[in-house]
């Protein structure tokens, strides 16, 4: 861990809210993405069984 | 008899088609992500641990792997939206809208980083978390500009008028989102300085110590922009195929 003096609580409070945001960001996107893709083979299953 | 106009097959527009995009955003998507977590994991890595603290700013300086490249994306994130506004009002392309829909929530995360961590920033440098400097209230008018236009597409239920709509929205905002770049040299009276890296001039004010790990960073930050655009594109996609097949089924009954 580098020595980050009288600022260690301001450098480390950016690096957090950051990759919180990041963390954040990333994951919903990719839930997102894993939700339409079972929405989209669920309505595609539906229109095959209907038509 | 085809009616439809010809398209090169190896044009750009051919990406206009929602089939050939999904194949080559599924393609391209796994080398993006694992460029991107690279690239920022190595980027920030090295300037957190392997580089010195500033004479003047001390250990703050640290904080620039992050701001910079945010701040280089919201601006850039919304440029992209406007030249997807401008095709999607042009040629009418829904995949164009849809990406431009997509890279909103991106540019609103990476504007809220870049304000987040200026006032971090600002704060023991400037005595304040916050001033009305140009480059600072530029940046967060385009923050709300980034909300509205969510909130529009939200707001409005025909897709096709929502994606008129924003574009019109986007257009209008890019005046906030080049004053955010080029607010420094407009008006002098602020706080903030001039741009790190100007990539025009190429008159950088960083040292080589800061600028290699900083350059890293900000090639991670794009290439994570490109990343979840191409995933939340796609999601936007396939999420409208769904929607229209739903549809078709309704009418059928």
């Amino acid at each position: 861990m580098p020595e980050l003096g009288k600022y260690a609580y301001e450098v480390m409070s950016a690096y957090a809210a950051s990759l919180v945001l990041l963390s954040v960001l990333v994951l919903w996107t990719l839930g997102s993405s894993k939700r339409a893709r079972e929405t989209l083979a669920q309505a595609e299953k539906e229109a095959g069984r209907d038509g | 008899m085809p009616s439809g106009r010809y398209i090169d097959p190896m044009s750009i527009w051919s990406y206009a088609n929602p089939v050939k995009f999904l194949t080559l955003s599924a393609r391209v998507q796994p080398v993006l992500w694992a460029a991107a977590l690279l690239s920022i994991g190595i980027g920030l890595a090295w300037g957190f641990f392997g580089t010195p603290d500033d004479a003047r700013q001390g250990s703050t300086v640290k904080i620039i792997y992050l701001h910079v490249p945010a701040a280089l994306m919201a601006i850039n994130a919304w440029f992209m939206m406007l030249v997807a506004s401008l095709i999607w009002l042009i040629r009418r392309h829904h995949v164009s809208a849809l990406a431009a829909k997509a890279a909103a929530p991106v540019g609103v995360v990476m504007t809220l980083i870049a304000l987040v961590t200026g006032a971090i920033w600002g704060q023991p440098m400037w005595g304040t978390w916050w001033a009305w400097d140009p480059r600072l209230t530029s940046f967060l008018i385009l923050f709300l500009f980034y909300l509205g236009y969510i909130a529009l597409w939200e707001a409005v239920e025909d897709p096709d008028t929502a994606a008129d709509l924003t574009s019109v929205l986007c257009l209008v905002g890019s005046v906030f989102a080049v004053l955010s770049r080029y607010a420094v040299q407009f008006w002098n009276q602020g706080l903030h300085q001039g741009t790190s890296v100007p990539v025009a001039t190429g008159g950088r004010t960083v040292a080589d110590v800061f600028f290699y790990p900083l350059v890293l960073c900000m090639v991670g930050f794009a290439l994570l922009f490109v990343a979840l655009v191409f995933t939340r594109t796609s999601t936007e996609i396939r999420l409208r195929r769904a929607a229209a097949l739903r549809a078709r089924a309704v009418r059928e009954v």
